[in-house]
C-alpha cells in the first residue's frame, strides 16, 4: 500500500513567546523546530502500517528550506522518501497550503499511483486552522474523518475512531481515504542512530510553488494578556497539607 | 582582605535583598555555589548568592553539563583542582566513581596515552594503567575493540550529581547564617567608584557591596561589561545526545555501572546514563556565541544554555559512535530522546579567568569553570579572597594574565574556536597557535624576517624561536649539535637551537627580548612600594640592577623578575610577557599613595647581546667603557651607541657576558643594524628564543617561573635563598623567614639523562612535565605531598647532555644519585648533577663576570 | 441580512451566536440536524442555507466538531475560513482576531471573503442571552454527503473519571520522575473522586497514556480544582487551563511559570506533599 503523510514545520517552545519586531511571527532565534505534534502522531502511524503492509511511505511539507530536517526527521523514523515544497519562510494560508500540496499530490500519483491513506494533523500547533487535510479530501474527492485516536485498516476500508465527549464515535470509510489524525494515536517512537543515518540517503524531491495573495490575511501577533492571576502560597512542604486540604473543603470538592 | 565593612544583621534582610553586603556572588552554577560555601567556611559573612534563574537549575551549563570527571590533564593546575574538586564531591556523597577509559584508535594516539600515564604519574593521580582492547572489552563489554589499539584507565573517574553538589553547598553556607540566597533575581547594573566595585542593582532591588564575584558562566562577559571591564570567554555549543533505552542497561541500578569511554581520536565521549547511553562531541566545527545571544530563562524552550541541535553537524559523529559501539548505537530500538547543542564557556587560551578584575578593584571573576573543577576552584578563589593567596597556584587561570588584545572579541573567538577541536588533541607542549598571529611585531621583525626566523608567539609578540638562515652553523658544530629522530621529540623544534647556542657561548648571540613587560615604578613612595614586593634589598644605587624573587603571603613564588634603579623615584621592573600583566597587576596593588606605575612596554624595546666576544660587538658600536671595571655586572647605564641612547643592564639570562639593551621601540630597528654590523667581525649570530628560554638557561640552572618557581615552591627549596633577609619588610617576609628556618621538604636539582636510547633503539628527549622516579621505579613524593616531576627540560649544548630540572625530596638531591624518567611509557636512567642552585655550566659563573 | 450559526446546546454555541450577531440576524442549523453525525452532510446543509438565504456569514463554535464542520463548508465552497476567533468586525475585509498555540498567542487578521466563516474559541466571548434563533428548513442531502458518518460508538473502558468532565484534577508532570511516581498521585485522585492528569513530558516519557494528558494536544480540562504537581508550565501546558476555576501548584521551583500563575502554590518536594495531603483528608474523615 502507499501511504502519504502531510507535516508542517513549527517551532518548540518555552515558557513564554516572544515575536519578532514586525510582530508578524515568533522569534525563533532560540527555538528548536519540530514536526508539528499531532503530525508526529500521523507520521508513526504510516510507517507501522508500511511495516505491517509493505508498501511505500512518503513525507510531504510545504516550508522553508530548513524543513529539511523535519522531512528527514520523518524519514529517520522509517518513511522512505520526501517531497518539499520551498517556500521563502514567509507564511502560507491554509487555503493556499492546501492548495499547493493537492497540486503536488496529484502531480506524484500521476507518476507514482494513488496514495491509500494520506494522513494529516487535525490541525497544526501553531497556525491551527483546523482545515487543510479536509480542503486536500475535498480536492481529491476523497472521504476525509478528522481527529482520530485510532485507525484500523480493514481490507479495502479503515475504522476511525474520532474523541468525542463521553467515548470515541466510530467510522467507516473505503480507501483511498484522508484522515486527519490527534496526538494519542500512538506513542511515536525516537529515530534510531541507524534510522537517521539511513535517512541522510532517502530520496528527497523538492519544488518551489508560487505564494498566492492569501485570503486570510495575518495582520499582527499579539500575546495575550496573562491570566491574572496571583498564587496564594499555602506553605511550604508537607507542613501546607491542612492549608491545602482546607482550600479543597471551601471550594466545595472534599 | 583587610577592608573595613559594616556588617548587616540577618533581620535587617527581611524577605528580599539585604541593602548591604560583604560579598554579591553572582551566579548559582557549580562555582558560585562552592565559592559562596567556602567563603562562608573560612569566615566570611553577609555573603549574597544570586541569580537571574530560578534554584536549583538557575538555566546555566551545570544544569545541563555531563557531569563526569576524568582526573588526569597535562595542566598541573587543572589537575590539581580536578582532584579537589572529586575529593569535595565525595565528601557531599554525590559521587559515583564508574572508572574512565580514553581508548586510541591510531599509534598516534597510543604515544598520547603513554603521555598522560606520565602525567598522571606525575600529578600523583593512582591507580591509573595503559589497557589492552581485550582488557577495555572486559571493562565495557559494548565496545568494538576491534576499532581500537588500546586505553588509559583511571579507575577513580566518575560522576557526579553537580545540581545536588549546588544545593548542598548552598544549605551549608545557610545553615551557618552567612549566606544569603535570591534566585530569580537579575543583576541589571554593578556601579563602579574610584576603580572600586561598589553596589551591584538587581531587578530585586540594590545591594551596596565591597566585593562582587561573576561566576556567571557563560553570561559573565555580559556582567563584566556592566563593571566596565571584561571576561575573555565565548560561550560555545557542546553536542549531546541521549539515546535509549539500552537492552543492556535494562534495571540499571545507579546512574552509572560501566566506565566512561572517551573516543579521544573522534573527539567523543560516550557513557551510561541509567538505563541510555549519552554521546558527546568536540568533533564538530566550532559553534561560537555571543553573550547577548542568550535567551531569557522564560524564552528557552530547555534552558538558556540549552539550544536546539543541529544534526548538520553530528553526522560523522554518529558514524563514529556506531563504530565503536555497534551493539548499542546499531540497535534500532533504541531512539534518540534527547539532543541538545549545550552552551560551555571557551577562553582563548583554554584556562579559566579567577581573580581579581585587573581593572576593578573589589570585582572578582570565577568563569569557564567546568563541573569537573568547580568546588575545587570555589574552593581555591576563596582562599584568594580571604588569605590573599590559595593552596593551589592558579596563574595559568588568573584573570590578570591577559594582555589587551587578548580580551578582544576577535582574539577570543579565534582562539577559542582554534582550540575546541583540541579539546580531546593532542597538543603538543610547543605547539603554537594558528589565529590571530602577528597582533605585536618587534621593529626588527623585517631582519628576522630576512634571516629566515621562525617564529613562536609569547604574549601576542612573534619571536624567532631559532633561524634557517643559521642552519650552516650545523655544518660547524658537526656532533656537537644533538640530532632528534622521534618525531615527537623533534616537532616544534630544531637542531639549529643547539647550533645557535653553541655560537653564542663561542662568540657572541644577539636576542629579540621585545616580549619582556616592562613597567616603571615612580614617585616618592616608589622604594618603599618595590621594596616591599621584592624579596631583595632594593635600596640600591641608582645604576643597580636587581634580580628577585617576588613572594606570595606564604613565602611560595608569586613571580621572579628583574629591577633596575634608575634614580631615587625611579625604579624600572622587567618581567616576562606571559606572567607581566599578572605581575603589573600585583604592583600596582602594592603602590603606596605617592607612587605611581607607568607601562612602558609599548615605549622600550629590548635586544639582547651576550657571549664572550659580546664585549668587543658592543665596543664595536660605542665609545663609552664598557671594560668589567667600567661597566660591572648588575649595573645599568645609559651608553651611546652610534646616534642612540641605549640603556644598557648588564645581566644574563643565558650565562654569558653580556647585556640587555633598552631603545624606544622605534629606534629599535637602527640598534639592531647597528650591533650587528658591529657583530659582523666577531661571528654574532642572531639567536632564537630556544637558547634564551630553554639551552643557554638549563646550563645555568636559571629558573622559570610557571616551570621551577609557583607558589606551591619556596624560595629555600628553590635554593634561591640569600645568605641574608633585608630588614625592610616585605610580602611573605614571615614565611620565608620560617622557611629558612626548616628543613625544606624537597631541594630544586638539575639532573642529566644517562641513556636516551629507547627499547625500540631510537633515542628520545624528554621535553618537561615527566615523573622522576627512584631506581625501584616508585614515584618520589616529599612531606608536603608533592610529587617530584620534570620542571624544566632541554638540551644543554655546551654541557654536553640533555638537562632536566625536578624538585627531589632531601635523601635523593644528592649529586651522583641515580633516578629514572619516565617517558613515553619506558624509563631512562637519570643522575643528579647539581643539587641548589649552582650552574651545571660555569658553576663559578667566571663567564659572566668577565 | 442573515448569518447561519451551526447550533447544539453548549455554551459555546451561545457564544458563537453572540458574536454571529454582529454579521446579521442569526438563523441556527443544528449540529444535530443529520443523525447519526456526518459532517460533509451538516457542511452541505449549511452551504445549502447560506446560498439560500445569501448569508452573510456561516458561524460555528471553535469546538472540535464545529471546526470539522466549517472546514468542510470552507472546502465544499472555495472560500477561506478563520477558525478560534475571539472577536470580529464585518466590514470589507472583515477583520478577525483569532487564537493560535491554543490561545497562547492571538492573530490579528483580515478576512478576504464575500462570506466569512468563522468558529469562535469557546470561552473567549461573552454567551448570548437572548432567545434562540429560528432554525433553517433542513433539506434532504445527498448520498455521497453521507460517505463519512458515525457508525458505531465505543465508551471509555477504563471506566475513571473523564478527564474532560472530572471535578478535580490530579496532575503530574516531570517533576513526578518516573511511571511508579504516580503512584502517590493516583491515590490522592483517589481519596478525592479525581480524575488523573499529566503533562506532555510525561506521556512522551511514556509514564501514562495520551489519554491522561492535559494541554494543548491533549485535554483541555475545567475542573473546580486542578492540581499541578512537578508540572513547570510550558505554554502547551497552560493552554489546556483555560477553563480551570482554581489551580493549586505544587513544585520546589516556586518560580515555575505554573506557580506564578496558579491560585493557590505549596512550595516543596512533591513526593512529600502529596502524601502528606492525602493523609491530612485521612485524617479529617
Amino acid at each position: 500500500m502507499k501511504v502519504l503523510v502531510c507535516v508542517k514545520r513549527v517551532p518548540i517552545t518555552g515558557g513564554r513567546i516572544v515575536l519578532t519586531d514586525d510582530a508578524r511571527a515568533i522569534n525563533t532565534q532560540h527555538l528548536g523546530f519540530t514536526i508539528s505534534p499531532h503530525e508526529e502522531c500521523g507520521v508513526e502511524e504510516a510507517v507501522r502500517l508500511i511495516e505491517a503492509n509493505k508498501g511505500e511511505s512518503v513525507v510531504l511539507t510545504l516550508g522553508p528550506p530548513e524543513a529539511v530536517e523535519q522531512l528527514r526527521d520523518a524519514m529517520a523514523l522509517g518513511i522512505d522518501r520526501a517531497i518539499h515544497l520551498k517556500t521563502d519562510g514567509q507564511e502560507w494560508d491554509a487555503e493556499s497550503t492546501a492548495a499547493a500540496l493537492i497540486e503536488a499530490i496529484r502531480a506524484d500519483e500521476t507518476s507514482n499511483g494513488p496514495f491509500d491513506l494520506i494522513f494529516f494533523g487535525n490541525e497544526s500547533a501553531d497556525s491551527a486552522g483546523f482545515q487543510v487535510g479536509i480542503r486536500v479530501a475535498y480536492a481529491l474527492a476523497r472521504p476525509c474523518v478528522a481527529g482520530l485516536k485510532k485507525v484500523t485498516l480493514e481490507g479495502s476500508s479503515v475504522r476511525c475512531e474520532q474523541e468525542v465527549e463521553g467515548g470515541r464515535d466510530v467510522y467507516v470509510v473505503p480507501l483511498p481515504a484522508v484522515l486527519t489524525v490527534k496526538e494519542g494515536l500512538n506513542l511515536p517512537r525516537y529515530p534510531s542512530v541507524p534510522g537517521k543515518m539511513r535517512a541522510r540517503s532517502k530520496p528527497m524531491a523538492e519544488s518551489t510553488p508560487t505564494r498566492p495573495v492569501p485570503r486570510l490575511e495575518l495582520v499582527k501577533l499579539a500575546v495575550p494578556a496573562g491570566q491574572g492571576r496571583r498564587a496564594e502560597s499555602l506553605g511550604a512542604g508537607s507542613a501546607a497539607a491542612p492549608a491545602v486540604v482546607e482550600m479543597l473543603q471551601k471550594a466545595g470538592v472534599l | 582582605m583587610s577592608e573595613p565593612h559594616r556588617p548587616t544583621p540577618p533581620h535587617e534582610w527581611g524577605g528580599g535583598l539585604p541593602a548591604h553586603a560583604r560579598c554579591v556572588v553572582i551566579g548559582c552554577g557549580i562555582v558560585g555555589n562552592s565559592l559562596a560555601y567556602h567563603l562562608t567556611r573560612l569566615g566570611w559573612r553577609d555573603i549574597v548568592l544570586l541569580d537571574k534563574g530560578p534554584l536549583p537549575n538557575p538555566g546555566g551549563s551545570t544544569g545541563h553539563a555531563s557531569n563526569f570527571i576524568f582526573l588526569v590533564d597535562h595542566s598541573k593546575e587543572m589537575t590539581a583542582l580536578t582532584v579537589d574538586s572529586v575529593r569535595q564531591y565525595r565528601d557531599m556523597g554525590v559521587f559515583i566513581e564508574s572508572g574512565g577509559i580514553e581508548v586510541a584508535r591510531t599509534r598516534e594516539r597510543m604515544q598520547e596515552l603513554t603521555r598522560r600515564t606520565a602525567s598522571g604519574r606525575s600529578w600523583g593521580i593512582e591507580p591509573i594503567s595503559l589497557v589492552t582492547p581485550a582488557e577495555v572489552k572486559e571493562l565495557v563489554p559494548y565496545i568494538d575493540e576491534s576499532v581500537i589499539l588500546g586505553g588509559f584507565y583511571t579507575p577513580g573517574v566518575g560522576v557526579v550529581d553537580s545540581l545536588r553538589a549546588g544545593t548542598l553547598m548552598r544549605e551549608k553556607g545557610q545553615a551557618s547564617g552567612a549566606l544569603h540566597i535570591a534566585p530569580k533575581t537579575e543583576v541589571i547594573g554593578i556601579d563602579v567608584g574610584a576603580g572600586r566595585v561598589k553596589r551591584v542593582r538587581t531587578t530585586d532591588g540594590d545591594i551596596e557591596a565591597e566585593i562582587v564575584v561573576i561566576t556567571g558562566g557563560v553570561w559573565s562577559p555580559r556582567l563584566a561589561r556592566m563593571a566596565g571591564t571584561r571576561i575573555p570567554l565565548t560561550p560555545a555549543v557542546h553536542q549531546m545526545i541521549d539515546i535509549g533505552p539500552v537492552p543492556r542497561f535494562r534495571g540499571a541500578k545507579s546512574d552509572i555501572e560501566h566506565p566512561i569511554v572517551r573516543d579521544m581520536d573522534t573527539n567523543m565521549y560516550e557513557r551510561q546514563a541509567g538505563g541510555d547511553l549519552e554521546i558527546g562531541s568536540y568533533a564538530h566545527r566550532p559553534i561560537l556565541y555571543d553573550p547577548e545571544d542568550l535567551p531569557a530563562v522564560e524564552q528557552a524552550a530547555l534552558s538558556p544554555t540549552e539550544f536546539p541541535f543541529t544534526q548538520g553537524d553530528f553526522e560523522e559523529q554518529m558514524q563514529h559512535a556506531l563504530e565503536l559501539m555497534p551493539e548499542i548505537v546499531g540497535d534500532e530500538s533504541v531512539g534518540v530522546k534527547y539532543a541538545i547543542n549545550g552552551i560551555l564557556s571557551l577562553t582563548p587560551d583554554g584556562m579559566p579567568v579567577l581573580g581579581e578584575s585587573p581593572d576593578v578593584k573589589g570585582l572578582w571573576a570565577a568563569a569557564a569553570v567546568w563541573v569537573k573543577e568547580g568546588p575545587g576552584t570555589g574552593k581555591a578563589v576563596a582562599e584568594w579572597m580571604v588569605h590573599g593567596e590559595s593552596e593551589i597556584d592558579l596563574h595559568s587561570s588568573d584573570i590578570a594574565r591577559f594582555h589587551e588584545h587578548q580580551k578582544t572579541r576577535a582574539h577570543v573567538r579565534a582562539r577559542a574556536g582554534e582550540g575546541f577541536n583540541k579539546t580531546y588533541g593532542i597538543v603538543h607542549p610547543s605547539e603554537q597557535w594558528a589565529s590571530n598571529r602577528n597582533v605585536r611585531l618587534a621593529p626588527f621583525h623585517v631582519r628576522e624576517r630576512e634571516l629566515g626566523a621562525v617564529f613562536f608567539e609569547a604574549a601576542g609578540w612573534e619571536r624567532p624561536q631559532w633561524y634557517e638562515s643559521n642552519a650552516p652553523l650545523l655544518e660547524e658544530f658537526g656532533d656537537r649539535v644533538t640530532r632528534r629522530t622521534a618525531e615527537w621529540d623533534a616537532r616544534w623544534w630544531s637542531p639549529i637551537i643547539n647550533a645557535e647556542h653553541l655560537a653564542m657561548r663561542e662568540r657572541a648571540g644577539l636576542f629579540d627580548l621585545s616580549a619582556f613587560t616592562i613597567f616603571d615604578i615612580l614617585g616618592p613612595d616608589a622604594l618603599a612600594s618595590v621594596q616591599c614586593v621584592a624579596l631583595r634589598q632594593m635600596d640600591v644605587p641608582v645604576g643597580r640592577v636587581v634580580y628577585t624573587p617576588v613572594l606570595s603571603t606564604h613565602g611560595g613564588f608569586k613571580s621572579d623578575l628583574t629591577i633596575m634603579r634608575l634614580g631615587d623615584e625611579h625604579f624600572r621592573v622587567v618581567t616576562g610577557g606571559a606572567s607581566g600583566m599578572a605581575d603589573k597587576k600585583w604592583f600596582r596593588d602594592q603602590l603606596l599613595p605617592s607612587a605611581q606605575l607607568a607601562d612602558m612596554t609599548s615605549a622600550m624595546t629590548t635586544v639582547g647581546l651576550w657571549g664572550p666576544q659580546a664585549r668587543e660587538v658592543l665596543a664595536g658600536a660605542t665609545s663609552d667603557d664598557v671594560t668589567n671595571e667600567g661597566f660591572k655586572f648588575g649595573t645599568c647605564r645609559t651608553l651611546e651607541i652610534g646616534t642612540q641612547r641605549v640603556l644598557a643592564s648588564r645581566i644574563s639570562y643565558v650565562g654569558d657576558l653580556g647585556w640587555e639593551l633598552y631603545v624606544p621601540i622605534e629606534q629599535g630597528l637602527k640598534l639592531w643594524d647597528t650591533l650587528w654590523e658591529a657583530g659582523r667581525p666577531h661571528g654574532l649570530a642572531a639567536c632564537g628564543i630556544g637558547v634564551y628560554g630553554t639551552t643557554g638557561r638549563l646550563e645555568k640552572s636559571y629558573r622559570a617561573h610557571g616551570n621551577e618557581l609557583e607558589t606551591e615552591y619556596n624560595v629555600v627549596e628553590a635554593g634561591m635563598a640569600a645568605p641574608r633577609v633585608k630588614e625592610e619588610a616585605f610580602i611573605g617576609k614571615a614565611a620565608h623567614l620560617h622557611h629558612r628556618e626548616e628543613d625544606p621538604a624537597a631541594i630544586l636539582c638539575t639532573l642529566t639523562v644517562d641513556d636516551h636510547q629507547s627499547k625500540s633503539g631510537e633515542k628520545r628527549y624528554m621535553l618537561g612535565r615527566e615523573p622522576i622516579l627512584t631506581r625501584a621505579g616508585k614515584r618520589i613524593v616529599d612531606r608536603k605531598g608533592r610529587g617530584s616531576y620534570v620542571t624544566s627540560a632541554g638540551a644543554g649544548p655546551s654541557a654536553g647532555k640533555h638537562i632536566l630540572m625536578a624538585y627531589l625530596t632531601l635523601e635523593e638531591a644528592v649529586v651522583g644519585n641515580q633516578l629514572l624518567v619516565e617517558y613515553m611509557d619506558e624509563r631512562y636512567p637519570v643522575t643528579v648533577a647539581v643539587a641548589g642552585a649552582t650552574p651545571l655550566f660555569d658553576p663559578e659563573n667566571a663567564r659572566i663576570r668577565s | 441580512m442573515t448569518v447561519i450559526v451551526l447550533m447544539d446546546s453548549s455554551d459555546a454555541s451561545k457564544q458563537a451566536l453572540a458574536l454571529a450577531r454582529k454579521f446579521g440576524e442569526p438563523q441556527s442549523v443544528s449540529m444535530d440536524a443529520v443523525q447519526p453525525f456526518a459532517p460533509d452532510a451538516l457542511a452541505a446543509i449549511l452551504a445549502q442555507a447560506a446560498d439560500d438565504m445569501n448569508a452573510s456569514a456561516v458561524v460555528a463554535a471553535g469546538t472540535e466538531r464545529g471546526n470539522e464542520v466549517m472546514a468542510r463548508l470552507a472546502a465544499r465552497m472555495g472560500l477561506p475560513l478563520a477558525a478560534n476567533c475571539i472577536d470580529a468586525e464585518p466590514g470589507d475585509p472583515t477583520t478577525v482576531t483569532r487564537q493560535r498555540w491554543g490561545g497562547s498567542l492571538l492573530e490579528e487578521a483580515r478576512l478576504h471573503s464575500p462570506r466569512p466563516l468563522m468558529t469562535v474559541a469557546p470561552h473567549t466571548v461573552a454567551a448570548d442571552s437572548g432567545p434562540p434563533p429560528a432554525e433553517v428548513e433542513v433539506k434532504p442531502v445527498a448520498e455521497t454527503d453521507l460517505v463519512v458518518r458515525v457508525v458505531d460508538h465505543v465508551s471509555p473502558s477504563n471506566g475513571g473519571v473523564s478527564l474532560a468532565e472530572a471535578k478535580v484534577i490530579v496532575s503530574g508532570g516531570r517533576g513526578v520522575g518516573s511511571k511508579e511516581g504516580f503512584a502517590i498521585i493516583e491515590e490522592l485522585a483517589g481519596l478525592l473522586g479525581a480524575a488523573v492528569g499529566c503533562s506532555r513530558a510525561v506521556t512522551s516519557a511514556g509514564w501514562r497514556p495520551h489519554t491522561d494528558q492535559v494541554g494543548q494536544t491533549g485535554t483541555k480540562v475545567a475542573p473546580e480544582v486542578y492540581i499541578a504537581c512537578g508540572i513547570s508550565g510550558a505554554t502547551q501546558h497552560m493552554a489546556g487551563l483555560k477553563g480551570a476555576k482554581r489551580i493549586l501548584a505544587i513544585n520546589s521551583d516556586p518560580q515555575a511559570p505554573l506557580m506564578l500563575n496558579a491560585d493557590y502554590s505549596v512550595t516543596g518536594d512533591l513526593k512529600e506533599i502529596v502524601p502528606a495531603i492525602s493523609a491530612e483528608i485521612r485524617k479529617r474523615r
